[in-house]
């Protein structure tokens, strides 16, 4: 136990000022960002399911890849590459998204009520350290994969990062709506083995060029398909399949919607 | 709407304070003005709507009806400006920060602040900045909470049950630098279940039952309310009111034949039941503080009436 006797007292004539401003930006700053961004990197957990394991997978089922697959015209590896990086990227940002659950269970949500932050404020902080989150494995899956033989064309390198990163991203509207259906530190639990199995379906663990047809039909109506599609898109080149928007849209809609119809249901209780 | 100047308006100032959860009436018609400089308590027994109070006061929840006003702003202002800090009784925590860094997210929300390290010093946990909060005991978070409020240097500190977990040592220590900020000019408001808490650290008590206001006293008022005895007495022909009504009775319970009265002046009251009523097997008994208090703010059947 902390043992102190005699507290520092404060002058007197230190007195207590009525006169104050609003913070600027809802209260957003970049102490709290950083602190935020650390609280990211000390979860083990989470730094093993989106960091680790997308590179070890890069590493052990996208390296041994040939340069090209049978009758394929695009680089095996690249693909490899593209969709473990999504993976990661998606695993990231679904774990900050139900990250504010486990917020609002340790009364934390709360708290935040009591100080200047503004909701806006709140969420832009959760967007950016979703973002980053997200950044670390694509940036990491790639670097190794332009290493290690996946090759495409300078512009699709630069593309295919970017799409990768957004497309990951916004899969953070599934964190949250899995961290308000199951308000408590238990939605990681679900979310982890989840998404491995929502990345099986939707091919993004096993190509969808190498499923039957049944599969491949099936794995496009899965959350995955349409955004790695259209992260692969500058790799596979080809025409655009506006299904790919339409499935991403529809997904993503879907659990954001979820999301704020759980919100909407508890929120008396913040 | 654009706030008042909170110089020198009211800390705290509600009126006609209503809340009801579906049939649950938890706030019924509340008034009080607290004025700046003053430490109240806000005494009362688990469930007399203190804290359904307190979120309304610090724009957690809305009223169903009446308002809440802080330093004449809607309390969301107030807190804007880091007028207010609140210590609320648990959570509130985020587990996996350190000691440190939840002190300084929160000063990093505010415009002015006081330093980090002189509120961890004051709080009593300079010396446990790096550990993280889940490893904090019970009396460090509470400390913890504490620190928090202190950063933004609040006019109005509202404490929800402030030292629960504290040992002794604690809870003399976080007093001591309560008292010492309210010389600095800084409002204090408190909710506790304990008498003697109250008696000991505000400057006035507000006794609350049923989510209304009963008593509103310094302490020295409050307990000689709560002092004074009891007259027991079993006798019939007069109703609760008329009962009430003899000088010197404070409060009347009835059970059949079986009638309590609670007095300050027991003697008058027995030399009247004597005098004018069928009362026998008269029992005159003191009470203590603690069984006034109940008797005050206690869910009896029959209600205690002043």
């Amino acid at each position: 136990m902390t043992d102190f006797t005699a507290p520092r007292a404060l002058p007197v004539d230190d007195r207590i000022d009525l006169e104050r401003s609003v913070p600027d930006r809802g209260g957003f700053n970049g102490r709290l960002l950083r602190i935020e961004l650390l609280r990211v990197l000390r979860n083990k957990r989470t730094m093993i399911f989106t960091i680790a394991l997308p590179v070890v997978f890069y590493i052990a089922f996208g390296m041994p890849q040939p340069a090209k697959w049978d009758g394929l015209d695009f680089n095996a590896k690249a693909y490899e590459m593209i969709s473990f990086a999504i993976y990661g990227a998606m695993a990231a940002s679904c774990a900050i998204g139900a990250s504010v659950s486990v917020e609002r269970a340790q009364g934390w949500s709360r708290q935040l009520r009591l100080t200047p932050l503004t909701g806006p404020a709140y969420i832009a902080v959760k967007v950016v350290t979703a973002m980053v989150a997200a950044a670390l494995p694509v940036i990491l899956v790639f670097a190794i994969g332009s290493f290690t033989g996946a090759s495409m064309p300078a512009g699709a390198w630069i593309t295919s990062l970017v799409l990768t990163w957004v497309c990951g991203s916004v899969f953070a509207s599934l964190g949250l709506f899995v961290g308000y259906l199951v308000p408590s530190e238990n939605a990681m639990q679900i979310l982890g083995p989840g998404i491995s199995l929502l990345a099986f379906a939707g091919g993004i663990f096993y190509p969808l060029a190498a499923m039957s047809h049944t599969m491949q039909t099936v794995a496009s109506f899965t959350p995955m398909w349409g955004l790695s599609q259209i992260a692969r898109f500058p790799l596979l080149g080809g025409s655009f399949d506006p299904m790919w928007l339409v499935s991403a849209v529809i997904w993503i809609g879907l659990f954001g919607a979820g999301a704020v119809w759980r919100f909407s249901r508890d929120t008396s209780r913040v | 709407m654009t706030p008042r100047d909170p110089q020198g308006a009211p800390a705290i100032e509600l009126v006609g304070l209503e809340k009801r959860f579906g049939q649950v009436h938890a706030v019924r018609g509340l008034d009080l003005t607290v004025e700046q400089g003053e430490i109240v308590a806000f005494l009362g027994p688990n469930g007399a709507g203190k804290t359904t109070t307190i979120d309304m006061m610090l724009g957690l929840s809305t009223p169903t009806s009446g308002s809440a006003r802080v330093f004449g702003m809607e309390p969301r202002d107030a807190i804007g400006r880091g007028l207010v800090a609140a210590v609320m009784q648990t959570g509130g925590l985020l587990k996996d920060l350190t000691v440190r860094e939840t002190v300084d997210l929160t000063a990093s929300l505010f415009v002015q602040t006081r330093s980090v390290d002189e509120c961890l010093e004051r709080a009593g946990i300079a010396d446990i900045g790096d550990r993280r909060v889940q490893k904090c005991s019970g009396g460090q978070q509470q400390r913890l909470r504490f620190a928090m409020a202190l950063v933004s240097d609040p006019a109005l500190v509202v404490l929800d049950e402030p030292t629960t977990g504290m040992d002794v040592t604690g809870r003399r220590d976080f007093w001591s630098a309560i008292r010492q900020d309210a010389q600095r000019g800084r409002t204090v408001l408190f909710a506790t279940h304990y008498l003697e808490e109250a008696d000991q650290y505000a400057d006035r008590i507000i006794l609350v039952r049923k989510g209304q206001i009963v008593a509103d006293g310094t302490g020295s008022q409050i307990k000689a309310m709560a002092t004074g005895r009891t007259v027991r007495a079993t006798m019939t022909g007069l109703s609760d009111r008329e009962l009430a009504s003899i000088p010197g009775v404070d409060s009347v319970e009835m059970q059949g034949d079986s009638v309590t009265l609670h007095s300050k002046d027991s003697d008058a009251v027995a030399r009247y039941l004597f005098a004018n009523t069928n009362a026998r097997d008269v029992e005159i008994t003191a009470r203590g503080l603690e069984d006034a208090f109940i008797a005050l703010t206690g869910d009896d059947q029959q209600g205690a009436r002043r």
